[in-house]
């Protein structure tokens, strides 16, 4: 197997904080590996380290064979960078910015026109093409991020939160886009704290907590890992949420969580269904929603870091995940 | 979509670049800064508006008091206002690099395979050119309102090349404010508190002899008096060679300074 990216021991630190506490990573060619972790866990300082853009303070890292400090220009020549810090210049419009980024990969003045026309066709951005890019939506400047990270046809593509922020259709737009690129045999590192968009694209996760990969595998896996299921419990009167609260948690022997009115706890043995029914109705306590479900992703990450992934983030994106 | 990516670059990627390359990308970059103009007129507004109201504001608000008419005091005042005009027109440069560095746009140049040099190279260029749109049209401007100049074209051409190359050294100034600050609002405020005082506080409006005593000595050792004493030698009548000289070593002493300052805050930034 090929490797597209490597990293070994990547260590960084700004002051007295360490983004990366000793990162090991290995992403086969042609595949699309997640990392998966909350705000401040170390992922962008990842992709910043191997997109060349920072220094590591320790270890080292290739992609596509290269060393990204000593062999950074060749680095730069296979990869293509899409983030929050990495954007497109606002006040020129749609094809400009993808002309300049053209120019600047040394294509001709026609060739980097037509290479335009067709990254801005492919992204349904043509209509929108001549406007200042700050006049587009959150989608279409995603979207053109996205192109003019291609413009230079990458081997390998850092996309860096690609769907922070974005509304549910403009997601799934970019998540198809991201499919069609590795049909093509692109490398994709892709960082989310969106436990559903790791699970949807990456074939592989790594789970980064405080600067360290605590848990990797394929999103099956990592389920497996938890082991059991997850009981939800949804009273009627939100004013009965410490009494289920206290149910759920003397029954599955573990600690609820509490959140948008619904008690989460994760189990073990499938008996303490009916018995938590049999509780619930003893206290007399009215119930909306009671289910037992294999664990999520978001599960995953709670009990791999004792905490939950940024909290909008699991709201968003757990509405509508398959249970 | 059937080929956003395929074929893939060249499997063996170029070991380095030549200087030519970067050249081209510094154009490249630098087209990309001037065709910003087109979209956001308001900058051209600042470009040119501002200089040329500062023109008239003070050739007949002023004129007649401080120097008798104000013809005569155009003459003085002009060169002056050129240099005051240039010195706030460099904070263009570290208002755009700190705009790209928030933004985000410099990272995302950074990871292309560019020269190293280009993007401020680029900025530098662009923003050199509209100085020397800016000095063309006050230029210009006062000699429609009766500036005469007194020798001829080289007089002009010479004036034109020793401003822009003192901007081209005071932008260094412009480029450590750039990087260092948050926001690039503060670069703007940054170029009204040192500026304005600055330019003031020096020749180009007043004659030294008509200020406080201990102003007066201030105002002779100020680099902008110097600037405009080199401007009115060159464009009008006096002195030349002094001021030009003290120009030029005033202009070598701010970029030998500042620019090892910036490059090093901007490797530290980014």
């Amino acid at each position: 197997m090929t490797y597209a990216i490597r990293a070994e021991g990547l260590v960084r630190r700004f002051g007295a904080t360490t983004a990366l506490a000793g990162v090991d990573l290995e992403v086969p060619t042609g595949t699309v590996f997640g990392l998966l972790g909350p705000n401040g866990a170390g992922k962008t300082t990842a992709v910043r380290v191997l997109a060349t853009l920072l220094a590591a303070d320790e270890g080292h890292a290739t992609v596509g064979g290269f060393d990204v400090r000593r062999d950074a220009h060749q680095v730069r020549q296979l990869i293509g960078l899409t983030g929050q810090y990495a954007s497109v210049d606002e006040t020129l419009t749609g094809t400009e910015n993808l002309l300049l980024i053209g120019r600047l990969l040394g294509l001709g003045r026609a060739e980097a026109r037509a290479r335009a026309a067709q990254l801005l066709a492919d992204f349904q951005l043509t209509d929108a093409a001549g406007r200042p890019a700050k006049t587009f939506s959150g989608g279409m400047r995603r979207r053109l991020d996205l192109a003019a990270s291609l413009v230079g046809r990458p081997q390998v593509l850092f996309l860096d939160e690609p769907t922070t922020g974005l509304d549910p259709r403009s997601r799934n737009e970019l998540w198809d886009i991201v499919r069609t690129l590795v049909a093509d045999g692109v490398t994709v590192l892709l960082t989310t704290q969106y436990l559903e968009e790791a699970d949807q694209l990456a074939g592989q996760i790594a789970v980064v907590d405080h600067g360290r990969v605590i848990a990797q595998g394929t999103p099956e896996e990592l389920k497996a890992k938890t082991g059991g299921q997850v009981l939800t419990v949804r009273p009627v009167d939100p004013a009965d949420l410490p009494t289920v609260r206290a149910i759920a948690g003397e029954v599955a022997q573990a600690t609820p969580e509490v959140a948008q009115s619904t008690v989460t706890v994760p189990v073990n043995d499938p008996g303490v269904l009916p018995a938590v029914v049999r509780r619930l109705d003893a206290a007399e306590v009215p119930v909306a929603e009671l289910a037992l479900r294999g664990s999520s992703l978001d599960e995953v990450f709670l009990s791999l870091t004792g905490h939950r992934a940024e909290q909008d983030a699991s709201t968003d994106v757990l509405e509508g995940t398959p249970a | 979509m059937t080929a956003i990516t395929a074929p893939a670059t060249p499997l063996v990627p170029a070991r380095r670049l030549g200087v030519g390359a970067g050249l081209r990308h510094t154009l490249t970059l630098a087209w990309r800064s001037l065709v910003q103009i087109k979209h956001n007129p308001m900058e051209l507004l600042d470009l040119s508006i501002q200089p040329v109201m500062f023109v008239l504001l003070f050739t007949y608000v002023f004129g007649t008091a401080i120097a008798g008419s104000s013809g005569e005091y155009l003459t003085f005042m002009l060169p002056g206002i050129m240099v005051q005009n240039a010195l706030f027109a460099t904070m263009t440069t570290g208002f755009g690099l700190n705009n790209d560095l928030t933004k985000g746009v410099f990272d995302r140049l950074r990871a292309l395979p560019i020269a190293r040099w280009a993007p401020l190279a680029g900025r530098i260029l662009a923003d050199t050119v509209k100085q020397a749109w800016s000095i063309a049209l006050l230029l210009g401007v006062g000699m429609i309102l009766g500036f005469r100049v007194g020798n001829g074209v080289l007089g002009v051409l010479a004036a034109f090349a020793l401003l822009l190359a003192f901007t081209l050294a005071a932008s260094w100034i412009s480029v450590l404010v750039g990087v260092l600050v948050s926001e690039p609002e503060k670069v703007q405020i940054f170029g009204f508190m040192v500026i304005f005082p600055l330019t003031f506080t020096s020749n180009i409006f007043v004659p030294t002899d008509r200020m406080p005593g201990w102003l007066q000595n201030w105002v002779e050792v100020n680099p902008v008096t110097i600037v405009a004493d080199a401007l009115r030698g060159l464009l009008v009548s006096g002195p030349v060679a002094g001021p030009t000289l003290q120009t030029l070593l005033w202009g070598a002493g701010i970029a030998v300074i500042f620019a090892p300052l910036s490059l090093r805050a901007l490797k530290r930034r980014v």
